[in-house]
């Protein structure tokens, strides 16, 4: 029990990923959440704007169905299997960011200065969440794919769409955490 | 009812995505900063494996629970909708410091500002809907 309350190393995470992959295509499905966002689109009528999320989304509801344990994994991990919300960060990663206006590094899993409630009742705050998510969906929608679709299951699969996906995830990672993220905060 | 291994497969994949601290915002900013292996460590291990199971998939030794062949489907060619789709989704990756699996299982764990990212995703994948012919591919 002991081993499961730690934080898990990459050497276990990475391999229960890849099970998390198999055992979708061994049920007959296959792995990628960012469709599921297409999805909301279609059960919230967009379908009136274009012909693209005119589908039945009944035949996807099995990924719904998939998000929706992903949501119960996160609440029974939250309350019975992580004693402590410390993220263990490299020191200099704790400097970095107390330098661009983010302070106590690691000592919670999300920063206050985007994540509390009081940030996202203000304009700035709200605007910052609303405008990474949009980011987000549209990228993963125009890319065909998110980390699970294409980092996962594309590169595994040895896919070249994938792979150019994959160093553009990394050019636009590197421009929000080098240049652009030390101005907002 | 048909769908509930789906659940249940869900649930270990908020699990792994909480343990691995893979919904932390921190491990994100940290890997773009070249300042930890972990997240390299887990998209590369995953892969390896995964690597493995795509080949055991196409050489036909294992095959769904059904006993079908699994095959998967490729990717959509395109430079420029998986360049710049790639980019803006990094960026937001990189912002949000969650990518969508993330996302949901941050709901579970009780952030309520996430449900804001996930509704700025949601209108995300509406805009490139209603814009997608517009756009190069």
């Amino acid at each position: 029990m002991d081993f499961i309350m730690q934080p898990w190393a990459w050497f276990v995470a990475g391999p229960v990923i890849a099970l998390v992959m198999f055992l979708m295509y061994y049920f007959g499905e296959r792995f990628g959440v960012s469709s599921n966002l297409e999805t909301f689109c279609t059960i919230g009528g967009a379908g009136k704007f274009t012909d693209y999320f005119k589908v039945d989304w009944k035949q996807n509801s099995w990924n719904l169905i998939f998000v929706l344990g992903a949501i119960v994994g996160g609440f029974i991990s939250a309350n019975w299997l992580t004693p402590t919300n410390e993220v263990v960060l490299n020191p200099q990663t704790v400097k970095d960011l107390a330098d661009i206006g983010i302070q106590n590094a690691g000592s919670t899993y999300l920063p206050s200065e985007i994540f509390s409630i009081e940030t996202m009742l203000s304009l700035k705050g709200f605007i910052v969440l609303l405008v990474a998510g949009v980011l987000v969906g549209f990228g993963a929608r125009w890319a065909g794919g998110c980390t699970s679709g294409h980092a996962i299951v594309g590169l595994s699969n040895l896919e070249l769409p994938s792979l150019i996906a994959v160093i553009g995830f990394f050019i636009g990672g590197l421009i929000m955490t080098w240049l652009i993220l030390p101005l907002i905060f | 009812m048909k769908h509930i291994k789906f659940f249940l497969i869900g649930i270990l994949f908020g699990i792994v995505m909480s343990k691995g601290e893979i919904i932390s915002w921190y491990r994100i900013y940290e890997m773009f900063k070249f300042q930890s292996f972990h997240m390299y460590g887990i998209i590369g291990s995953a892969v390896t494996i995964g690597l493995v199971v795509m080949f055991l998939f196409k050489k036909k030794t294992l095959k769904s629970f059904e006993g079908n062949e699994i095959r998967i489907s490729p990717k959509k060619k395109g430079l420029y909708r998986n360049l710049f789709g790639g980019i803006l989704f990094g960026l937001g990756w990189a912002l949000a410091g969650a990518c969508p699996g993330p996302m949901f299982v941050l709901v579970g764990k009780g952030v309520l500002a996430i449900l804001v990212v996930i509704f700025g995703a949601t209108l995300g994948a509406f805009f490139y809907g209603v814009s997608k012919d517009k756009l190069p591919h």
